[in-house]
């Protein structure tokens, strides 16, 4: 398995490989190409920013106000009898707002029930298999000025629930409990 | 959308914290979540625009028309109304193999190209088309095949084989964007 770790030191730079000899063989100017697109990179993230900043502070406030771990207390029992275990609640919640906070609630897990426990590896697959809905949303549709965004939210969270539970079977008939 | 949830947060985080008795976090997390944002940010666009100019150089050398032209049936299925090809499936292919690679910061950018082309099919431009909720529900069900950071804490913290998660990790992630795709297919047609 290290060789995964190792192999993830060569993804980016063959990567770049690829497309920079790519380039050569069909004879592009190399480095005005990237500047052009290093610019509009540049542009792109100040574009965003104001929104960043204005989700970021919202998702901020939302999760010191306590009302997640609220969350988890009402839908607990919901949960409990279908054998999922409520301690990874939390970190399903919180992986669709913030990445960074969500790391931290699955380093938590990792220490409190050890990374080779059937919640360590829910955990690590669910975090595998979902993605932070509420950030991608708004900076993919802020850089086009969209404000209607009808089924989208719908589509990704029955997603990530579609995650949340495989994860849970996955692991439960790969490794069992 | 997005101005529902942002006020959502903003009045039912403080009205909530009135409960717990939280607001000095509340407070704190005001002052802390612009910063964080500004430094995500500062982070941000080194990565991005670096991976911009080499999105950049693998367009223009050809590269990313050819590997669309691979995707092409898929994507068909998936955006019928964008012309086959187009640079907006140029760019959704781009994105979707940076996802694929696990090169989040990467993906970040050909998505917002192909955001920007898809405006360009899109009839009324402050409402999001049906292949731009497509594309944006395929990139929040995760694409990813193998998770390098969540190796490196399993690691980290002890596992004794980090990488028994990546055969179900896929699975999971196959499931979830299936479903998101069919969610999203049947949505299309009920929402105007």
């Amino acid at each position: 398995m290290v060789f995964f770790l190792y192999l993830s030191d060569f993804i980016i730079p063959v990567t770049i490989l690829f497309i920079v000899v790519f380039a050569c063989i069909k004879r592009v100017n190399i480095y005005d190409a990237f500047i052009e697109g290093a610019l509009d990179g540049l542009k792109t993230v100040v574009d965003i920013l104001p929104t960043l900043i204005g989700l970021m502070v919202a998702v901020a406030v939302l999760r010191s106000s306590g009302f997640l771990s609220f969350l988890t207390d009402i839908l607990k029992p919901f949960v409990q009898w279908t054998g999922f275990p409520a301690e990874i609640i939390p970190l399903s919640l919180m992986r669709l707002v913030s990445s960074s906070a969500a790391t931290g609630l699955l380093v938590d897990l990792f220490t409190t029930y050890g990374t080779d426990s059937f919640i360590g590896r829910i955990s690590s697959v669910m975090m595998s298999c979902t993605e932070t809905v509420f950030y991608t949303m708004s900076v993919y549709f802020t850089a086009v000025k969209i404000t209607k965004t009808r089924f989208t939210l719908a589509g990704a969270i029955a997603a990530n629930i579609a995650g949340v539970v495989a994860a849970y079977y996955v692991t439960l008939l790969l490794f069992g409990k | 959308m997005l101005n529902f949830i942002w006020v959502f947060c903003i009045l039912f985080g403080i009205l909530f914290a009135l409960i717990t008795g939280e607001m000095g976090a509340v407070s704190q997390a005001v002052l802390s979540g612009g910063r964080e944002a500004v430094n995500l940010a500062i982070t941000m666009a080194g990565v991005v625009a670096t991976w911009s100019g080499i999105m950049k150089i693998a367009e223009k050398g050809g590269m990313i028309s050819t590997l669309s032209n691979r995707f092409s049936p898929v994507l068909h299925f998936l955006f019928p109304e964008i012309p086959k090809k187009s640079k907006a499936m140029q760019y959704i292919s781009a994105n979707f193999i940076a996802n694929f690679l696990g090169l989040g910061w990467a993906a970040t950018p050909a998505g917002i190209l192909a955001m920007k082309e898809l405006q360009k099919y899109n009839k009324k431009k402050d409402t999001a088309s049906n292949a731009m909720c497509i594309f944006m529900i395929i990139n929040m069900s995760s694409l990813q095949l193998v998770t390098i950071n969540i190796l490196a804490y399993r690691a980290q913290y002890g596992s004794t084989n980090p990488g028994e998660i990546i055969g179900p990790g896929i699975i999971a992630t196959l499931f979830s964007t299936i479903i998101g795709v069919f969610v999203g297919k049947l949505l299309e047609r009920r929402c105007k």
